[in-house]
């Protein structure tokens, strides 16, 4: 007993001088076993040390081998889990095929009438917002009548993108909230996520699900959750500490404080972050053009090609209006939301 | 047995609160501990006991440790050490469980700040309490509408707590507590966010309730006039320490220290102190004016300048008690 107490005290003592010892020791390991395992590896050490040549140009021997294990690993990766991804890709293009049918098969008036329907309740009954958003729709069609059904494949990718993002991003941003050490873990994650280039993670998406929308719904997720669960973690911090008190103070459980303050409180904010996210995943379905997702991008992509201006502007343009239709619409069911709970002056700024 | 005691509370924030401990048991003070350990002193062995029906106030000023005081009583803060015994029992040892039940059933809080919940309407925030226990709707209605009648809020029911003023804010705040009628209410500086005007409406609006409801009250303020308006007792905290204890005249009367005197000198002394805190037992035949025991001694100077001699006190049942004279008047005033 005596020993553990004593080990424990050490330990905690002296945990900053153990990571960075253990640190240290990793960089010395991928050192030696690049130098190691590098085709370019000199006869000898000895070699090395007599000249100078090395000092001037980066020599190729001092090489870390992540692509080398990334890609030995990937490979084994998928031998082994590849059929378990099949039956995602399966479910995920079963259900963008699904909704796509449904969209494209409804008459084109009748599926702007819905848009108009959902801006004019979703906005509080505002006649602006739902005129604005009805033309926008039409325009969609009107710029190019191809390109009606390639923003229907567009705006389903989207949906089922968003959902997933919604479904992952939401619990990830409470747990972010609730829990000091997620939010420490995730927030690295994020950034990551939020930097890497976009091609990064296209390439292994297609790797475990082939050329197509499933790999687009992928990088939409890692592209576009992050706004959403940074938003819904800020909103749910920023709720008024005395609030939070007074619910305490009334005995109120971890649960009802979460969904009976904590989440209405956080809505605006959440709302943001659906908003900034389904802007993300609009401008990462473009992207995904590139990996042959079909849709509205691949009509930038072939004007590109053709070095067709005037395609690339118009399909550009009905890019534009397909994100100002989403963008109204999620923005006005966010304010519609806090003029309900009363903070009028929030809403009249 | 009083209602709620509290023994040798300590708490202080920092990394290893238990390892400064011993320096503060030998009499360190808050600004050395802070400076030697960056460990923020709240409480420095604080025992209080509340009895059951009086407005105990707790008087500092801001960080003197006395919003984490009455935080402690329904442990919203944990004390480092130290135990908090309410009806009999030691709520340090509850369990999550028996905490929030705890809560429910036995005390509410008014805030400095309100706390309403901003998006529920009033007769909402007014059941949020029952709400939590899970209480059905009617019943919750209720009871709320009976609170909101109360503080004289009525017809604002359906609106939002943002559209109403501070002082109606804080009233909801008060029904809100009133409305799972427990046996004690911890109030934070409830009314220090409010004007003179309706602070001092809001204080005779609490004494008329609190002679209705005769509920166990802990009041946190800064003020010394609200405090002496309002406290059966009062507790003075400085730096985390408790100075004093006693009831209003004992404070005004008997300063425990220089700290003490430097704020109760500047107190109208006519206004706070009460005809009996000054008579004597002597009688002065049955003839005269006579003074109520319970009046403060400036609602009578017009009557003893008049008379200039000693003047009976009677009790509420019109039974002589005592005498004063313009004499101890006199030297009670002059004492500023």
């Amino acid at each position: 007993m005596v020993l553990i107490k004593f080990m424990v005290k050490f330990l905690k003592k002296y945990s900053n001088y153990i990571l960075y010892t253990f640190l240290f020791a990793i960089f010395i390991f991928l050192l030696v076993n690049g130098y190691q395992n590098s085709r370019y590896k000199p006869d000898s050490l000895m070699s090395v040390l007599g000249s100078t040549d090395w000092l001037l140009n980066w020599p190729k021997w001092l090489d870390v081998r992540l692509m080398h294990w990334t890609n030995d690993g990937f490979g084994s990766f998928i031998k082994a889990y590849g059929k378990y991804f099949d039956v995602v890709n399966d479910f995920l293009l079963g259900l963008i095929y699904g909704l796509k049918g449904i969209l494209v098969l409804a008459p084109w008036p009748m599926v702007i009438g819905i848009v108009i329907a959902i801006t004019f309740f979703a906005s509080g009954r505002s006649l602006y917002t739902t005129t604005f958003v009805g033309i926008a729709t039409f325009f969609i069609g009107f710029l190019n009548p191809v390109f009606w059904d390639k923003a229907l494949e567009t705006t389903s990718i989207l949906f089922i993108g968003i959902f997933l993002c919604m479904s992952a991003g939401i619990p990830g941003g409470i747990a972010m909230a609730r829990n000091k050490r997620v939010r420490n873990f995730f927030l690295p994650v994020l950034d990551l996520a939020q930097t890497i280039p976009a091609f990064c993670y296209l390439i292994p998406g297609i790797m475990l699900f082939g050329l197509g929308a499933v790999p687009a719904i992928i990088a939409i997720f890692i592209y576009a959750v992050p706004p959403l669960m940074r938003l819904t973690d800020l909103g749910i911090r920023l709720v008024d500490e005395e609030v939070i008190e007074a619910a305490d103070s009334f005995g109120a459980s971890s649960s009802q404080k979460l969904f009976g303050i904590q989440l209405p409180l956080a809505l605006p904010n959440i709302m943001q972050g659906i908003n900034q996210c389904t802007m993300m995943a609009l401008s990462m379905v473009v992207i995904a053009s590139m990996i042959g997702t079909r849709g509205l991008g691949d009509e930038v992509l072939l004007g590109l090609q053709q070095l067709n201006i005037g395609r690339a502007l118009e399909a550009g343009i009905s890019i534009v209006l397909l994100a100002i239709v989403f963008d109204r619409i999620t923005q006005a069911y966010g304010a519609t939301l806090q003029s309900r709970r009363g903070d009028r002056e929030i809403n009249k700024k | 047995m009083s209602k709620i005691i509290a023994n040798n509370i300590y708490k202080i924030f920092g990394p290893d609160p238990l390892s400064v401990m011993h320096l503060l048991q030998q009499g360190i003070g808050k600004d050395e501990v802070l400076e030697t350990t960056g460990h923020t002193v709240g409480l420095d062995n604080v025992s209080i006991s509340i009895e059951e029906g009086e407005i105990f106030v707790v008087m500092g000023l801001s960080g003197s440790g006395k919003s984490t005081l009455i935080r402690h009583v329904n442990r919203l803060i944990d004390p480092t050490a130290g135990e908090i015994i309410v009806d009999s029992q030691n709520i340090i040892d509850l369990d999550k469980k028996d905490l929030i039940n705890f809560r429910r059933d036995k005390m509410s809080m008014v805030f400095q700040k309100f706390g309403l919940l901003p998006h529920k309407n009033i007769i909402d925030n007014v059941a949020y309490g029952l709400e939590i226990q899970k209480k059905p709707k009617q019943e919750r209605h209720s009871a709320a509408m009976r609170q909101i009648e109360s503080v004289g809020l009525n017809g604002f029911e359906y609106m939002y707590p943002n559209q109403l003023s501070g002082g109606m804010q804080q009233r909801v705040g008060l029904a809100r507590a009133l409305t799972t009628n427990p046996d004690i209410l911890l109030m934070d500086e409830a009314f220090s966010a409010l004007d003179p005007l309706i602070r001092s409406d809001m204080q005779k609006q609490l004494l008329e309730l609190q002679v209705k409801l005769k509920k166990t009250i802990m009041f946190i303020t800064h003020d010394l006039d609200e405090a002496l308006k309002l406290g059966d007792k009062i507790a003075i905290l400085n730096g985390g320490r408790l100075v004093q204890v006693g009831k209003p005249e004992d404070i005004i009367l008997n300063p425990a220290d220089q700290y003490v005197s430097n704020f109760v000198q500047d107190v109208n002394r006519a206004k706070v102190l009460k005809v009996k805190s000054i008579m004597i037992d002597s009688i002065q035949g049955s003839e005269g004016p006579k003074v109520n025991m319970n009046d403060s001694i400036e609602s009578c100077l017009p009557i003893i300048l008049e008379t200039r001699s000693k003047l009976n006190v009677v009790n509420d049942n019109d039974d002589i008690v005592g005498s004063i004279s313009d004499k101890e008047v006199a030297n009670i005033l002059r004492k500023n």
